[in-house]
């Protein structure tokens, strides 16, 4: 016990523990900004877009890891089945959905005040709006399938959900925070 | 509980840290909206921002959890001590970890804009400007969040919920600030 907790409280044993990791989700965080470099042009005529851009992804995250680690919680606890009529599972499931219906149009309307005061708007603040919303509303329900997806498949390896589970989910969101974003920007704007 | 009691309690409970974390993430996009001229000058930077961004938030997240668990185990007390071994080592590993990963993150981003055939700036001004935003920014955050943990567990608060929302929304303040300064600076210094 000794020795495995010295290994762990180095310099070496922690890089090594956490780099494999870091450098599987950097590549993968790559992949959401070449996505990003591909609409660089629109993000530079509406500042308002570009604005959004870091709000949008972290929020997904936060989304998908405050819904992994309850969900991770009640799994520990015994008081979680995957049935689909489990109302630990659904209550969880809709307040993930209310939040990002709570959360986003308020980040919308921020986003489109910060670009006014910095003098760049050029996109109605409806439009600004319409887009954080519609992003943050397919981006909970994608959360929610993700969590879920990775909970279960941790319950099904023997894995403990809470080791893996909030970093694959965390950066998944991130990613998918960015096409979505995408989408609906293609779509309304 | 009922679907509704379930509802109304994560809702509550999640409502501001998201709320907190949204203010981080808006304060980081009026940066990234005021860095039309860095991205314009540097290709490929915005390839960069997702991955620098994620990178802030898995290793000063993890440094965080690292070292509330060793609170509770009473591996290490909650003052900041430089003959600490075990803090001196969490904390150097997270630099450490931070800084390559940035680095590599911008060779990977430079090798996939150069096999894409997209514009993009040298692996020399993209790695530089790595370099220099994780090296900033992993000095930042390791402050805030040895700070955030220890106060937190002395005035009885517990570390492991500080250190989401805390990271979560210093990482992308930081992050984007310190990559501005690293653009900024290389710029200045001849890159492109």
């Amino acid at each position: 016990m000794a020795g495995s907790r010295s290994t762990t409280w180095t310099v070496r044993g922690i890089a090594r523990a956490m780099l494999p990791l870091l450098a599987v989700l950097t590549v993968i965080e790559v992949g959401s900004g070449l996505v990003l470099d591909t609409f660089e042009e629109q993000l530079l005529r509406y500042p308002s877009l570009l604005v959004l851009v870091p709000v949008t992804i972290g929020t997904a995250g936060n989304l998908g890891s405050i819904l992994a680690a309850r969900l991770s919680t009640a799994f520990h606890l015994g008081t979680l089945s995957f049935a689909p009529d489990d109302d630990r599972l659904i209550g969880n499931a809709a307040a993930t959905v209310a939040l990002a219906l709570t959360v986003f149009p308020v980040v919308g309307t921020s986003a489109w005040l910060v670009t006014l005061a910095t003098g760049g708007t050029t996109l109605a603040p409806g439009t600004v709006v319409l887009v954080a919303t519609l992003s943050g509303a397919a981006l909970a329900v994608l959360a929610v399938v993700v969590t879920l997806v990775a909970t279960y498949a941790a319950y099904r390896l023997g894995l403990d959900p809470d080791d893996v589970v909030i970093p694959i989910v965390t950066n998944t969101c991130d990613v998918l925070g960015v096409l979505v974003l995408f989408a609906v920007v293609r779509f309304v704007v | 509980m009922s679907v509704r009691e379930v509802a109304v309690d994560a809702y509550r409970e999640a409502l501001p840290v998201l709320g907190v974390s949204a203010v981080g993430g808006l304060f980081a996009g009026m940066i990234l909206g005021g860095m039309n001229a860095e991205l314009k000058g540097v290709a490929g930077l915005l390839v960069l921002v997702p991955a620098l961004l994620a990178t802030r938030g898995n290793v000063y997240g993890a440094l965080g959890a690292k070292l509330s668990s060793a609170l509770h185990q009473g591996l290490v007390d909650p003052v900041f001590d430089a003959d600490d071994d075990r803090l001196v080592a969490a904390v150097t590993a997270a630099m450490a970890n931070g800084v390559l990963v940035s680095v590599f993150a911008a060779v990977v981003a430079f090798l996939v804009l150069f096999l894409l055939s997209r514009p993009s700036a040298s692996l020399l001004t993209l790695t530089a400007i790595a370099f220099i935003a994780g090296l900033l920014s992993g000095i930042a955050l390791t402050v805030v969040v040895v700070f955030a943990v220890f106060i937190g567990y002395r005035r009885g608060l517990n570390p492991d919920t500080l250190v989401g929302p805390v990271v979560t929304t210093t990482g992308d303040v930081f992050g984007m600030a310190t990559l501005l300064i690293a653009t900024r600076l290389v710029l200045t210094l001849g890159g492109g």
